[in-house]
């Protein structure tokens, strides 16, 4: 949109001055706990006291970090996070790029493909979105029992995939509606099948969605608590776990910084995702569900 | 579709059970331990059974879960349940022993406990607990008492106060403190540490029998009664010796306030003086302790223990030696001078413990003989976590609402043993 | 249920074509559905009827059938915590919607008057959605508490009197919940009507400009309404976040002072496992479920409907 006003009279002028502060004042509230969480992991220990949350550290130090990567004791295991790091890793991985592929082939059906009652499938599909997942803890619990799932890695990224197909389903379909139907009906008619069309027409326009799948499926995977910890054991736990029981333990003398350190590294993977592909994820995000 | 529906509810319990008599048994001479001693003096101590364990040749598999005490490892523990792959060994304390008996889960120790003679080196209380349907389920690790008053002596002095043996001794030694410009009491604003402090109160103005009538047996008569409602007046009185800012604060914190010189005293178990030790103070020197007051003649217990799943083969042995090495004295001592508990085997050579520990052995073996000896509500050793939560709630709603009569708690007490039953 | 009436009509939609290969791809898409049908029919339907069967027992510690009828709802709704719980989701999730979308519509049309360095405030406004409250939790708690986070920052700086003190306050720890979750979600909103903003065709505006209207009335009556299906989105996003929200109460005031600031899915969560109330805490379940459903049925009716015109 194009609505600013070039005119540099004092008053224009003030507004532009007003514009950016507002912009700046709320750019300072979404930082601030970040702010305080890298200020604090970079701080000695002995700088960390009631009061001085926000202010720079006098005598900045890696060593934190270095303990939270790889000493800080979780229980009687004293390797880090760094372990559970990529414990998390080999369960994203894998989630995040099935979940996708099948979200993506179920919104081509679904878009498609139509039959009778693919509204009424997608409409079912899509209540798997909004389960409160505490309620389903047990349940899959028992599930993972018979499949003879239950504490293993592939467990986990069952239970991943099976909550996170709901989420890549809507992206993709919602997208893929907008996709020009009478390309599938050409290609159709020349005789192409259900998996070259796929190949051919829609996986090629799909870049924007994929991006889209890609990080809210990792974001939420990564940052998953409840399942990680309920689903593993002592040699699957994800890197949250381990976060949680070295930021949860309340006993002895604590260490703020290396606490800080832990959490900036559980968030750095999504962190970088955002900033390098924020930019992509709404613009694929507008471009499907919203218009819709 | 529908025999799905209907076979689905009426196989998951079967299904669970059988399923845990056969998968734990995979691995081979190890044990898989859920626990949530997680911090560093804690995990150390643990650790002496872990070097135990491995000296036998048995492996160890650590499983630990911080949070909640031990609320996010409970979880854990059911859901594994569930999945019919429970871990060989889980901390679990109190009631929820009979509960997880009771769904058959849980395997029997009575082979060791006979070679090792438990009957005559457990406390009967202590046994009692360990056993499910005549058989031992648990293992005992320590003792801890509840009904302890921590304070700083500098506090103290700067106030011109005695440590208070009686709750009105508490009330004036507390304005004393204030003025002298101190908090006088530390406390942290959760539900647990609010019924902590309650149950210590309970226990002075209403003595031993009445908690146990009260807290154990859940007598609704006793639980609505004038005497109840004079102990929720006093426990609320105490919100004046705390600071404004507690509400959600961890107990660790609280009593680093009296560590600091910040806070006067604390009432709270004696998990605390891990605190003080992990800031290498000493006892009776550096920081004081003392029961709860009024309650010189009562010992609110809360044990900690492993209880042992059932298992097969192999990993029967080692949880077997489990159970054994757990009261073993290089253990016993080793993980309660880290935890500020007592052993619980009374026949320790206690020279190592410090005055607060000896005195804790001593009151635990006076009271238990003259009576006064009593398990503690809020740490989950007298009523079932149900109750429990129940009697939670109604406490810390009522310490932390601004209007409500201590007769009306009294009365959503009644209700809440009864609705909970 | 569904499974089988969609099942029963292999042939409908295979056409004409009967060779092999024509009949394997006439089937082809529903195969490759197949499998997430019953993956949704299993873990989300069967797990809800599996929840709904429990709230008929008593089940306690571990799952059990002795059934009750519908004695525990009966004891949800004579349960005071579950009604602080339920009219705090109503304080909490209302307030969290509202502000969201407010502060979200401002700082996407302040953002869209070409701004130097959009893309870096962007990225600010959007990271929290990218963090959990398991990483944030312990911040947040230091910044609310009054002794040591912002309140005593600013008494530090010489303004004695100045109170924040919502964190410990039995009637005000629920707007802190609130202020938590709108630093979480607001950017993300920001940025749904950022996007919004930008595919509004220019010749409406020009048009509103040529009539003479003031900035303001332009947003107001030509921008706003346009962007009525992304504040849809938005809302059902942003509900469906405020229902789930459970990390945030954990991390952030453990549902306290007392039980002031509880939520329906930690009083699930605490009867459920904690409390070994698997009945009770069922049947809360099941409640808000009642409660997704209520919001969901708008969205998926508006979503078909939509489907039909395009």
């Amino acid at each position: 949109m194009d609505n600013v006003i070039r005119r540099r009279t004092l008053g224009a002028r003030l507004g532009r001055a007003a514009l950016y502060a507002t912009l700046l004042l709320a750019a300072l509230f979404y930082l601030l706990p970040l702010a305080v969480m890298l200020m604090t992991s970079v701080k000695p220990l002995a700088e960390i006291t009631p009061g001085t949350l926000l202010s720079l550290p006098r005598d900045p130090t890696l060593a934190p970090w270095a303990k939270a990567w790889g000493e800080a004791c979780t229980g009687m295991r004293c390797e880090g996070v760094g372990v559970y790091f990529f414990n998390s890793i080999a369960i994203v991985v894998p989630a995040v790029l099935i979940s996708t592929l099948i979200g993506a082939l179920n919104g081509y059906v679904l878009t498609k493909w139509r039959f009778k009652g693919s509204e009424l499938v997608f409409a079912l599909m899509l209540f798997g979105c909004f389960i409160p997942f505490q309620v389903v803890l047990l349940p899959m619990a028992q599930t993972l029992g018979w499949l003879g799932l239950s504490t293993s890695r592939a467990g986990l990224i069952l239970v991943h995939v099976v909550f996170g197909i709901a989420f890549t389903t809507l992206f993709f379909r919602n997208f893929y509606v907008a996709v020009p139907t009478e390309l599938v009906s050409a290609a159709k008619l020349d005789g192409a099948g259900f998996l070259r069309i796929f190949w051919r027409i829609l996986l090629p326009v799909s870049a924007p969605i994929i991006v889209v799948s890609v990080i809210w499926q990792f974001t939420q995977i990564w940052n998953d608590f409840l399942f990680g910890v309920a689903f593993s054991a002592h040699n699957s736990q994800p890197v949250t776990v381990a976060l949680n029981n070295l930021v949860n333990t309340s006993t002895g003398a604590r260490e703020y910084n290396v606490d800080m350190a832990a959490a900036m590294i559980a968030a750095l993977p999504t962190l970088i995702v955002y900033v390098l592909a924020g930019k992509y994820f709404v613009r694929g995000l507008t471009a499907g569900s919203v218009k819709g | 579709m529908m025999s799905f529906n209907i076979s689905f509810p009426k196989t998951a319990l079967a299904t669970t059970l059988a399923a845990s008599l056969t998968l734990s048994a995979a691995q081979a001479a190890e044990v898989e331990v859920l626990h949530w001693w997680t911090s560093g003096g804690e995990a150390r101590a643990a650790n002496v059974l872990k070097e135990l364990m491995e000296a036998e040749g048995y492996g160890w598999e650590d499983f630990a879960v911080a949070g909640g005490g031990g609320e996010t490892a409970m979880t854990v523990l059911k859901s594994r349940a569930m999945s019919g792959n429970p871990p060989s060994a889980a901390q679990i304390k109190g009631p929820e022993i009979q509960e997880w008996g009771e769904l058959g889960l849980l395997g029997e120790l009575d082979e060791v406990a006979e070679a090792e003679g438990w009957d005559d080196l457990l406390p009967p209380t202590v046994a009692e607990i360990m056993r499910h349907d005549g058989s031992y389920v648990a293992v005992p690790v320590n003792v801890h008492r509840v009904n302890w008053l921590w304070a700083n002596p500098e506090v103290l002095e700067a106030a011109g106060v005695e440590m208070p043996t009686t709750l009105d001794e508490l009330f004036s030694a507390g304005e004393a403190i204030r003025e002298a410009g101190f908090i006088p009491l530390a406390h942290g604003g959760q539900a647990w540490q609010d019924a902590t402090i309650f149950e210590s109160v309970l226990l002075a103005t209403g003595g031993s029998e009445f908690y146990q009538q009260a807290l154990v047996d859940l007598d609704p008569e006793a639980l609505g009664s004038e005497r109840m409602v004079e102990a929720l007046e006093t426990f609320k009185r105490l919100r004046e010796l705390m600071d404004d800012d507690m509400s959600g604060r961890d107990w660790n914190i609280a009593t680093s306030m009296v560590i600091n010189g910040d806070a006067g005293m604390q009432l709270m178990g004696d998990w605390a003086k891990g605190e003080f030790t992990a800031a290498e103070l000493t006892a009776g020197e550096d920081y004081l302790c003392a029961a709860a007051p009024g309650t010189q003649d009562a010992f609110t217990f809360n044990i900690d223990s492993l209880a042992m799943f059932r298992v097969e083969g192999e990993e029967r042995d080692a949880q077997h030696a489990l159970a054994r090495l757990a009261l073993e004295p290089t253990f016993q001592e080793a993980f309660n001078l880290a935890k500020g508990s007592i052993p619980a085997r009374p026949d320790l050579d206690m020279s190592e413990f410090d005055q607060c520990a000896q005195q804790s052995l001593d009151d635990f073996q006076r009271t238990a003989d003259e009576g006064g000896l009593v398990p503690s509500m809020a740490h989950g050793m007298a009523v079932r976590a149900d109750v429990q939560g129940a009697i939670f709630d109604v406490v810390t709603n009522y310490f932390n609402a601004r209007d409500m009569a201590a007769e009306e708690a009294a009365r959503r007490m009644v209700n809440a043993a009864q609705a909970a039953l | 249920m569904s499974l089988s009436r969609w099942a029963a009509k292999p042939a409908a939609a295979s056409g004409s074509r009967r060779s092999p290969s024509g009949l394997l791809q006439a089937w082809l898409p529903k195969l490759v559905l197949a499998p997430s049908i019953a993956i949704s029919l299993f873990f989300v339907y069967g797990f809800m009827l599996w929840t709904f069967i429990l709230s008929l027992t008593g089940s306690r510690m571990l799952p059990s059938y002795d059934f009750v009828g519908f004695a525990q709802y009966a004891r949800l709704m004579a349960n005071d915590r579950w009604w602080v719980a339920s009219s705090n989701l109503v304080i909490f999730g209302g307030l969290f919607v509202a502000i969201c979308l407010a502060l979200g519509l401002l700082l996407a049309i302040l953002l869209d008057q070409r701004i130097r360095q959009e893309g870096a405030l962007r990225t600010v406004y959007l990271y929290p959605m990218a963090l959990s409250f398991i990483v944030t939790g312990v911040v947040w708690k230091w910044l609310l508490n009054p002794g040591l986070g912002i309140q005593a920052m600013v008494r530090g700086w010489g303004f004695e009197n100045f109170r924040f003190d919502w964190l410990v306050d039995p009637d005000m720890a629920v707007y802190t919940l609130v202020i938590a979750a709108v630093w979480q979600a607001s950017g993300f909103v920001m940025a749904l009507f950022l996007a919004g903003l930008r595919g509004i065709d220019d010749s409406i505006l020009k048009a509103a400009q040529l009539d003479g209207a003031s900035l303001p009335s332009i947003y107001w009556r030509v921008v706003i309404p346009c962007l009525r299906p992304v504040v849809f989105s938005a809302v059902m996003i942003l509900s469906h976040i405020a229902i789930k929200s459970f990390d945030l109460v954990v991390a952030l005031t453990g549902g306290g002072p007392g039980y002031a600031s509880d939520l329906p899915a930690t009083f699930m969560y605490a009867h459920a496992f904690t409390r070994a109330q698997i009945g009770l805490g069922s049947a809360s379940a099941m409640l808000m479920l009642g409660g997704v459903l209520a919001i969901l049925i708008p969205y998926l009716y508006s979503e078909l409907r939509n489907r039909r015109h395009g």
